[in-house]
């Protein structure tokens, strides 16, 4: 069987894509399109909401219905949309800054009301569109523009948030890992109720710059060695956690979602 | 089976008014004095099919409702000045996709908390200028129950028609007001359905105006297919930063309404045609001015009353037309600045013997306050 490239998705005019080379937008973009081919989403029936961000960008090279909307709504503004109509697929695409910091109330609502929405977040730690500011999810100590001393405050962690409000859907992929992002972004999408593919993925330009991963190769190899397959995470001792997260299918269970209830 | 007059609130007859245009989508976050919008149509709307959200916050209130829009619906929001305020950054978005939309201020004594349950009518430039950027939009005021039900119908059509958000800058007086009120049977009121597009999917362009003016809007999930941004965009909806095309869309959002601008604004006069002593006014305070004007005619003052129905696009012409006439013209209003009559004086000019009559203590303007005006 021929792989899936996603291409009847793509609006090949809009190429090449906007992003920096080695920014890990357009693996998370290919793996995107990728599942909705092998999911057969018409393009009429699927609607793509972006934030704002590099990541929310994406929306520029889709050819579904699409909704660019403001920094940090997005989520807000799917939640009407499939709210109104049960039926259509409604993918939401944000970045850090955009998902889980400006927009963290949306998301803890969109989780707790456990709407039928794939939320994919790419996490990059930091704010990439606007030059390198530190984010909610920039870990403690780590270096961007705006913590030039290292980050006094913690990072959130996107997954455990959702997973505590009530998402039926929780996962943890990497840019390094295309084809188990590809797989978690199906399930997230087949998955009734709110589902969160959480995406920890390179910005070079900025967040590697500051932190001793300038290039992208730096970076996706960061990536290969701290990303753990969830079971084995659970059986490191805690010293080897350090710098390590787990990714995976870290949520998966049935509640009734909201258009379920209502 | 003949209507019945009802004893209806104003917050009630606006939802009544969203009804029967056909609205079917509410998200809403609570506040005095807007709050029985919100409870009416939670209850009211899951019997016609349709939807109704209390969300997060008034942010994601409009922008929800702006999503269903887009997913087909006649969609609408209500709130209050604090609300409004939240909700500035997606209305915006709102004007410059084109999205359809009626949003309800209603209007209560500010700034910040203010005196949170009583009536102001402060929001005057806010409905016009509160949205950063190029953009308008349309505003009308309701000063009865009647009029909180025809206008609601009146902003759907509005919004519908010229693919624009409506605000209703209602005031907590009509809001909470009960009057004696009819419905209207189904058709007797002319309801306005948003234009589709037509023609082959492919050829879909839903930012490119048609001999009208305006460009059809499909739904999320018919065969036509669309993109929508906050982005300045082309005619495909695509975002695109050509110079060319940023000028030509910035002046498409204003044409269009400029266009219609005699359709859009509304006006009712009342014995202002000879009128020496011209009051104008918008909102609640119509009733105390033309309770005035009555009064000053029984004393042998020529006055009468301009009433504002809708407040942006500005009245300018219905405003020149009589005020130009008048010797003297009073303008009342619950607000401090005089924000109407701000507006009123840059079409009368300097010169004009323009006479300002604010209140901004949460109280209801009187009758007697305006007749002094006249002395
Ligand atoms: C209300 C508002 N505040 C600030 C901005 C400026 N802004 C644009 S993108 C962005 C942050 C983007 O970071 P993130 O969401 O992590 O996405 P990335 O660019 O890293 O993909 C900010 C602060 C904005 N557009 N709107
Ligand atoms: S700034 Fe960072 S996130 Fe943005 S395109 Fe460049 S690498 Fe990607």
């Amino acid at each position: 069987m021929a792989h899936a490239t996603g291409i009847k998705y793509l609006k090949e005019k809009s190429l090449p894509l906007m992003w920096c080379p080695g920014c890990g937008n357009g693996i998370v973009l290919g793996a995107l399109v990728r599942a909705f081919e092998e999911l057969g989403l018409k393009k009429h029936e699927t609607v793509v909401v972006t934030g704002i961000g590099c990541w929310g960008k994406a929306d520029d090279y889709l050819l579904t219905n699409a909704l660019h909307t403001t920094h940090g709504r997005a989520l807000a503004f799917a939640t009407g949309i499939k709210a109104y109509q049960p039926g259509l697929n409604v993918v939401v695409l944000m970045g850090d800054g955009d998902g889980v910091t400006i927009g963290g109330n949306h998301f803890l609502h969109a989780a707790r009301r456990n709407i039928d929405l794939t939320a994919v977040v790419v996490n990059n730690y930091n704010y990439g569109m606007t030059g390198g500011q530190v984010s909610g999810t920039t870990p403690a100590e780590h270096y961007t523009t705006t913590t030039v001393y290292g980050n006094p405050e913690r990072e959130l962690d996107p997954c455990a948030v959702a997973a505590a409000a009530g998402a039926n859907y929780v996962a943890r992929g990497t840019a390094y890992h295309g084809w188990e992002l590809k797989e978690m972004i199906k399930e997230a999408i087949t998955k009734k109720g709110f589902s969160l593919v959480e995406v920890a993925s390179p910005c070079p330009t900025h967040y590697g710059r500051y932190n001793e991963m300038k290039t992208a190769l730096a970076m996706l190899r960061w990536l290969k060695e701290k990303a753990v397959p969830l079971k084995t995470y659970e059986q490191l001792e805690e010293p080897e956690k350090e710098g390590c997260f787990p990714v995976g299918r870290l949520v998966s269970r049935d509640a009734p979602d909201f258009n379920a209830r209502y | 089976m003949p209507q019945q007059p009802r004893l209806l609130q104003g917050n009630q007859a606006i939802v009544e008014g969203a009804l029967y245009a056909g609205a079917r989508f509410y998200a809403g976050y609570p506040i005095t004095p807007s709050s029985e919008i919100a409870e009416e149509c939670a209850r009211l709307l899951p019997r016609v099919g349709g939807v109704y959200l209390q969300m997060e916050d008034e942010i994601a209130s409009i922008a929800a409702v702006i999503g269903a829009s887009l997913a087909g619906a006649k969609a609408f929001t209500a709130t209050s000045g604090p609300g409004f305020s939240l909700m500035q950054e997606n209305l915006g978005l709102a004007v410059m996709g084109e999205v359809p939309c009626v949003i309800i201020n209603v209007q209560r004594s500010g700034p910040s908390t203010g005196l949170a349950t009583k009536p102001a009518q402060a929001d005057v430039m806010q409905l016009r200028w509160g949205r950063h950027g190029d953009q308008c939009l349309i505003a009308l005021s309701p000063a009865s129950v009647k009029e909180c039900f025809y206008l609601t119908v009146t902003a759907f059509n509005f919004a519908e028609k010229y693919r624009v958000p409506v605000v209703i800058g209602a005031d907590e007086i009509v809001a909470h007001m009960r009057e004696n009120f009819t419905v209207p049977a189904p058709g007797e009121v002319e309801v306005i359905e948003r234009k589709k597009p037509t023609g082959p999917p492919e050829n879909y362009l839903p930012f490119a105006p048609e001999e009208d003016g305006i460009a059809p809007l499909a739904a999320y999930g018919s065969p036509y297919i669309f993109h929508l941004t906050s982005s300045m965009h082309g005619p495909d909806g695509y975002s695109n930063n050509d110079p060319a095309n940023a000028a030509w869309r910035v002046a498409q959002l204003h044409r269009k309404i400029e266009r219609y601008r005699d359709e859009i604004v509304l006006t009712q006069s009342f014995e202002a045609e000879e009128a020496e002593v011209l009051i104008i006014t918008f909102g609640a305070t119509t009733r105390a001015a033309r309770a005035a004007a009555k009064q000053a005619r029984a004393r042998g003052i020529k006055a009468g009353v301009l009433q504002l129905v809708t407040l942006w696009p500005f009245p300018d012409k219905e405003v020149a037309a009589l005020g130009e006439r008048a010797n003297t013209v009073i303008v009342p209003e619950m607000n401090y600045a005089g924000q109407v009559a701000g507006e009123v004086q840059r079409v009368l000019g300097p010169a004009k013997d323009l006479r300002r009559v604010n209140k901004y203590n949460g109280e209801v303007l009187t009758p007697a306050e305006i007749l002094q005006a006249m002395a």
